[in-house]
């Protein structure tokens, strides 16, 4: 199925994508060196001696040169070995076994309802731009764009939980405990957390697509006396989807930390809500295995996003 | 995938008709700028298994008219009036869903860009196929093999291979010749080709219009060819109608445009081809000035600005279409060869105008 030039480009992406995996394993680690305050002082209270403090440092391994240090912590994170809490001794790795999904869930559901809302205005407005469902659904979807995530979040829950009963407020039921009741749980988060990328999706789809359909090909098609439909999925949507797939790399990667404010919101443990309460504990080790989990998912859904485009487009894979 | 819709295009059986007879038909453009006469009442007929050459310059209206004929224009924005007659169906009278059926499997268009006109990111075999199988009904099988004779036949080489190639991996004279296969795969009885060698080398250009005319022959189609380029129509075209500003200044059968040219624009074109025969570094005779504006046409003949022989009343007054024998029309008050054109080709020569000049100085005598 895939080509030689597919194959190639796969493997020169894989290599940057390391690459980049690298700078950010030694970001995250830096990241405890560099925040304000003395893990010591954290860990033993502010009225230990000088002595015991050095002793925390040489168990933690903190009184060896960084480079070193660096490396452990690289060994250990291979191993899965992300550290444990200082306050709560639970161990990191286990931690984001439990914050992550959540958020994981949240944004792929976000995401299908964001495109199955989008795709389909937008195909229908591009087809008569500038006539009433066009100028109707562009209202809409702005609407939907200019109301942040909380407002949104709060009217979901007056409406749907308070008023109608039909899902529940806050609180989070795992995928593997009991899926009906799990999706009930994430419907409303999901709903306040792609609301936003609606009008985005809706806007690059609906441009492009515009653009798409001037072009000699699309006369071509209709030349053929192909079903207008068929020209609008086989032909048109494909060459048009190319800038809206690049956003949703980028916008998937940044709701994976920025769902914080809507899992507030729903009282949900994922791991934007765990980043924010470890900053402010001052938990090092939970910060650090958490944005390093963070930034990895987002190369990675990149790369992704870079690889279904060149299936998508013959064009690039020679580049 | 739909099958081919129960609804079809039943043609009325009369050889004694045309193919296809356009009537006066206009199609003017609403722009901010004002009205765009891109075609302003041009006639003509077909007849079945012929070959019609529509030759102009670029601006001169022959794309949109190919295109207005087959109806292929969106309706937003553009007046269409007039008639195209299309084998006893007035193809202006139909809705969108009728002239899904004609086109593809009646009517077929080839376009002037093939980079543009195929899809580049759907592959050749399926951008052949899906005309087979959702206009013709053949299923998945008889749509490759059909497809495969059909890139024989146009000559591209290993056609089974070529099925799964993508538009940018191939030549711009495969390109064309894919586009020719799409166009012929639903067998049509009129194709329309617009600019159909445009874009390509002058070598290749002669394989692709030797590929057309034989395709033609042996499909017995008729064909619409448009070009600007008359040394392009002159030996594979029955009839050649000479455009300007949207409309038909002249129009005859080939041997006879070349042999008794009246309209003064004709001429000027026959001139600017280059000739084999003539020493190196002749130079060309360009056709001084610029098309007029379609927004804004001259009141009189729209070729008087640049004409030799015009004189005032060319200015004044639009010479209207006239027969000089059967079938040979012309749009013309002072027509080449008569004593009123050399009248005004002197006097203009003498005020210095400069298509007047031009021909003066290359021993050009009307």
């Amino acid at each position: 199925m895939l080509g030689e030039p597919v194959l190639k480009y796969l493997i020169t992406r894989l290599v940057q994508l390391v690459a980049v995996v690298f700078v950010i394993s030694v970001l995250a680690f830096l990241l405890v060196h560099l925040l304000p305050g003395d893990p010591s002082v954290t860990i033993l209270g502010p009225f230990d001696t000088a002595a015991a403090r050095a002793e925390v440092l040489r168990q933690l391994g903190l009184d060896k040169p960084l480079p070193l240090q660096y490396l452990t912590w690289l060994g250990n994170v291979l191993h899965g070995n992300l550290g444990e809490s200082f306050l709560t001794k639970e161990s990191v790795s286990h931690a984001i076994a439990q914050a992550f999904p959540i958020d994981l869930e949240l944004v792929v559901l976000s995401q299908i309802i964001a495109f199955a809302v989008a795709i389909p205005l937008a195909m229908v407005a591009a087809r008569r731009p500038n006539k009433a469902f066009d100028r109707l659904s562009s209202t809409f979807t702005f609407g939907l764009l200019s109301v942040p995530a909380f407002i949104l979040a709060v009217l979901l829950v007056l409406v749907f939980a308070v008023s109608i009963h039909a899902f529940p407020a806050t609180g989070w039921t795992n995928l593997t405990s009991n899926l009906g009741q799990n999706l009930r749980s994430a419907i409303l988060p999901s709903i306040a957390l792609g609301a936003g990328s609606v009008a985005v999706y809706f806007r690059l789809l609906r441009s492009d697509l515009i653009s798409t359909l001037q072009e000699d090909y699309i006369t071509m098609a209709r030349a053929k006396g192909l079903p207008t439909r068929y020209i609008l999925f086989r032909h048109a949507l494909r060459p048009s989807s190319f800038s809206l797939l690049a956003s949703a790399g980028i916008n998937i990667g940044s709701l994976l930390t920025g769902a914080f404010v809507v899992e507030y919101l729903f009282q949900l443990p994922g791991i934007g809500y765990q980043i924010v309460e470890s900053i402010s504990s001052r938990d090092y080790l939970m910060v650090q295995g958490m944005a390093l989990v963070v930034a990895v998912a987002f190369v990675v859904v990149n790369f992704a996003v870079d690889f279904l485009l060149v299936l998508l487009d013959p064009r690039i894979r020679r580049a | 995938m739909r099958r081919a819709d129960p609804l079809r295009f039943a043609p009325v059986e009369d050889m004694a008709d045309p193919l296809l007879s356009v009537e006066d038909l206009r199609t003017h453009f609403r722009t901010p700028a004002g009205v765009l006469r891109a075609v302003d009442g041009v006639s003509f007929s077909l007849d079945r298994g012929k070959t019609l050459g529509i030759v102009g310059e670029s601006g001169s209206g022959k794309t949109v008219l190919s295109r207005s004929v087959m109806g292929l224009l969106s309706q937003s924005s553009v007046d269409r009036s007039g008639r195209v007659l299309f084998a006893g169906h007035d193809l202006t009278a139909m809705g969108p869903r009728e002239l899904r059926q004609v086109w593809g499997t009646q009517v077929s268009m080839i376009f002037q860009d093939p980079m543009t006109a195929l899809n580049p990111v759907v592959r050749i075999g399926r951008q052949i196929t899906e005309s087979l199988r959702i206009r013709a009904g053949l299923d998945r099988a008889a749509a490759r093999q059909t497809a495969v004779a059909l890139l024989a036949s146009v000559g591209i080489p290993s056609p089974e291979r070529r099925l799964r190639s993508y538009p940018h991996e191939l030549s711009g004279g495969m390109r064309q010749r894919v586009m020719i296969a799409i166009a012929l795969s639903c067998g049509p009885k009129l194709v329309l080709a617009d600019e159909p060698t445009t874009g390509l080398d002058v070598t290749i250009q002669a394989q692709i219009l030797d590929l057309l005319s034989s395709e033609q022959r042996e499909r017995s189609m008729a064909m619409v060819l448009v070009t600007h380029d008359l040394g392009v129509v002159a030996g594979r075209t029955d009839h050649i109608a000479v455009m300007y500003a949207g409309r038909i200044v002249e129009s005859a059968p080939t041997a006879v445009v070349f042999r008794d040219t009246k309209m003064p624009y004709t001429e000027a074109l026959i001139r600017s081809i280059p000739k084999l025969a003539a020493p190196s570094h002749t130079r060309l005779l360009a056709i001084e000035g610029r098309p007029p504006s379609l927004l804004d046409p001259p009141e009189g003949c729209a070729f008087a600005p640049r004409c030799p022989y015009a004189d005032d009343r060319c200015h004044r007054e639009a010479p209207p279409l006239r027969e000089a024998s059967p079938g040979h029309l012309y749009a013309c008050w002072n027509p080449v060869g008569t004593p009123a054109a050399a009248r005004a080709f002197e006097a203009n020569r003498q005020a210095g105008l400069p298509a007047a000049v031009a021909y003066a100085r290359s021993g050009v005598a009307p």
